[in-house]
């Protein structure tokens, strides 16, 4: 660890960004995907980012891990500087499911979010003796009951809904105690029940847990009502906010530099209209068909 | 010296009863005398011994394979073993050495050629740049085996197993190569299981997953190259893949599964040597029989367990995940904004 701060070594104040960016903007492949970037995000708190396809909301997550640099400004998580942070930071990327023929079981998956990273293997029976071990397992079972998927844990992770299987991600990520969790469109493939369950699932956690969540979302509409703040990005450049601030129709006008209406329906969910690339923030894009074989845990 | 690949240092019975129908060793029924008897030739020894260390070498390389779905590399580099055991053998050496350094060179090329792997893909996932080196395997093994000379035989050696003519000295290099292999996939075992099931987090969790991946290709190659000197180079697959694939329908327990790997590997080397050692029929045959009846019956078995567990939760709809999920998505709708 590199701190280049003197005072600000180790822990930071209690009041200091779990996440800061200050003028930070990514360049990849020469193409710069947006720049100017302010954001300050506080322990606890649980924020989206927006913005229409392609716009560099994944690529901003990787940064933040360290995965991909900056090409102007800075970052800082925790108070260190991208990577350093990542074993105080739970990632669940954006994916497709596991494969049908994955044949290993959901709570090993989440086992290796705890220990995956370590060399070598535990020996067998390892539980006897060893309170390290022990204190591992209790661990893994009481993230897998957080979740609430003790009921299909120990089947193999292929065998699961889309839905099982985002939960035990879930816990994969929150396995090892992180202070901040980077969820990249946790909700994407799931059904509309789903998305709701598992955006409930989420909230839950940053409360209860007081983790910070970071959500890469396509569509705000499923957490809307649980959001702290929103970072909306669109044409190079972002604004932070309270959601009822960020998007409307005159912050979105500005940030695409095109006419883009926000509309209200009677649910209360949001529809962004004319934006140039459309379907950033609808609402049907999930019809209630479209949900995963082998579907459990429909209310 | 080169016999041991050709020509056995002690002919088998199975050699002999290819030209003489009426020599066969008589099978009784007692087996404790028919194992014994099978111990009494020092090459049918070396022959269990270098199955053995074999079987247990390509359960764990093999079990990673199958859950990383490098099949079709595990059966290049084990093909690639055969120029390179072809060209030993025509320059006068031992076959093992060509069989290794063959596999580890294409493994490593394969690597090589496929890409950074920044953008998610594993080294290796490239079919085409595998599929390419695997041509170009066998066309120069044909080369080197034909310009030897004459022995037609050691070609179907190379490529269909020669095991009963193992010497000592072989199985102690199988035996020192073998150990070290499995200790070094000890020590990757977790971020390669981590690397596999999940590149992403794994890379943000620091496991570096290029380096993992490629170390592990290089394990696969001694693996190949090992089985390859027991099966022949075409069926590696028997060791490789089959008594993975077997554990895993069985088992979604991984340490349980590796470890059935392995049980189910020796046991069908160890029958197949036996079958092999009484009836005239090839050993590669009948290993492979004996493997494909393994996973035949797992998977029936599995098929048969399914069905009655979907039987079991629709007689009782309280009980299950279903209720279970149920129940945490009300919590979860239930939590205030």
């Amino acid at each position: 660890m590199t701190d280049r701060h003197p005072p600000a070594a180790g822990e930071p104040t209690p009041d200091a960004p779990l996440l800061e960016l200050i003028g930070a903007g990514v360049r990849v492949g020469g193409r710069s995907l947006w720049s100017g970037v302010d954001i300050a995000i506080g322990a606890g708190e649980f924020v989206a980012v927006l913005g229409p396809n392609g716009v560099g909301k994944s690529t901003l997550v990787k940064t933040v891990l360290g995965l991909i640099p900056l090409s102007a400004g800075s970052l800082r998580v925790a108070g260190r500087p991208p990577g350093a942070a990542n074993p105080v930071i739970g990632y669940l990327p954006q994916r497709r499911s596991f494969e049908r023929r994955v044949r290993i079981r959901g709570i090993d998956v989440v086992r290796l979010g705890l220990d995956g990273n370590r060399w070598g293997v535990p020996l067998p029976g390892a539980g006897r003796y060893s309170a390290r071990a022990r204190a591992a397992a209790a661990r893994v079972r009481e993230v897998i009951e957080l979740v609430g998927a003790e009921a299909y844990a120990r089947r193999p992770v292929g065998e699961l809904s889309g839905g099982e299987q985002q939960r035990l991600l879930i816990a994969q990520a929150l396995v090892s105690r992180p202070r901040l969790l980077l969820l990249d469109e946790p909700l994407d493939s799931l059904d509309l029940p789903n998305q709701a369950a598992v955006a409930a699932l989420v909230s839950r956690i940053c409360r209860t847990e007081g983790v910070t969540v970071v959500m890469v979302a396509h569509d705000v509409n499923p957490i809307l009502t649980y959001l702290d703040r929103v970072v909306y990005i669109a044409a190079g450049g972002a604004a932070t906010g309270r959601p009822r601030e960020v998007i409307t129709s005159e912050t979105l006008t500005r940030l695409y530099g095109t006419p883009v209406e926000v509309l209200s329906t009677s649910d209360d969910r949001l529809v962004v209209v004319g934006s140039p690339e459309a379907p950033a923030l609808h609402v049907d894009r999930h019809t209630p068909g479209d949900h995963a074989p082998h579907h459990r845990g429909r209310p | 010296m080169i016999s041991h690949v050709v020509l056995p240092a002690v002919v088998p019975p199975a050699v002999l009863r290819a030209s003489s129908a009426d020599f066969y060793l008589p099978l009784s029924w007692n087996v404790v005398e028919d194992v014994r008897q099978v111990l009494s030739f020092p090459f049918m020894v070396n022959a269990v011994r270098a199955g053995t260390v074999a079987a247990v070498l390509a359960g764990v390389v093999g079990w990673f394979m199958v859950a990383r779905r490098q099949s079709f590399i595990g059966h290049t580099v084990a093909v690639v073993g055969f120029p390179g055991a072809a060209g030993a053998v025509w320059l006068g050496m031992s076959a093992t050495y060509g069989f290794f350094a063959f596999a580890v060179i294409a493994a490593a090329l394969i690597a090589l050629a496929s890409g950074s792997g920044h953008d998610g893909q594993a080294p290796g996932e490239d079919s085409a740049v595998t599929g390419t080196v695997h041509a170009a395997a066998v066309a120069l093994g044909f080369l080197f085996t034909s310009l030897y000379g004459g022995f037609t035989g050691s070609a179907t050696a190379l490529l269909f197993g020669s095991f009963l003519g193992v010497t000592a000295g072989q199985v102690q290099l199988l035996l020192a190569v073998a150990a070290v292999a499995v200790l070094a996939l000890v020590v990757l075992a977790r971020p390669l299981l981590f690397a596999t099931v999940d590149p992403a987090v794994a890379a943000a969790r620091g496991v570096p997953v290029r380096a993992v991946s490629v170390a592990f290709l290089l394990l696969l190659a001694v693996a190949a190259a090992e089985v390859a000197q027991v099966t022949g180079t075409l069926l590696v697959f028997a060791l490789l893949v089959v008594p993975a694939a077997t554990a895993q329908a069985l088992t979604p327990r991984p340490a349980a599964s590796l470890a059935l790997t392995v049980v189910i590997g020796i046991v069908i080397i160890w029958a197949a040597l036996f079958v092999a050692f009484y009836r005239p029929y090839p050993i590669g045959f009948v290993l492979t029989t004996f493997a494909f009846a393994a996973y035949l019956a797992a998977v029936t078995w599995r098929y048969r367990a399914r069905a009655l567990t979907r039987l079991r939760t629709r007689l009782s709809p309280a009980g299950g995940g279903w209720a279970t999920g149920r129940a945490t998505d009300a919590r979860d709708a239930g939590v205030p904004s």
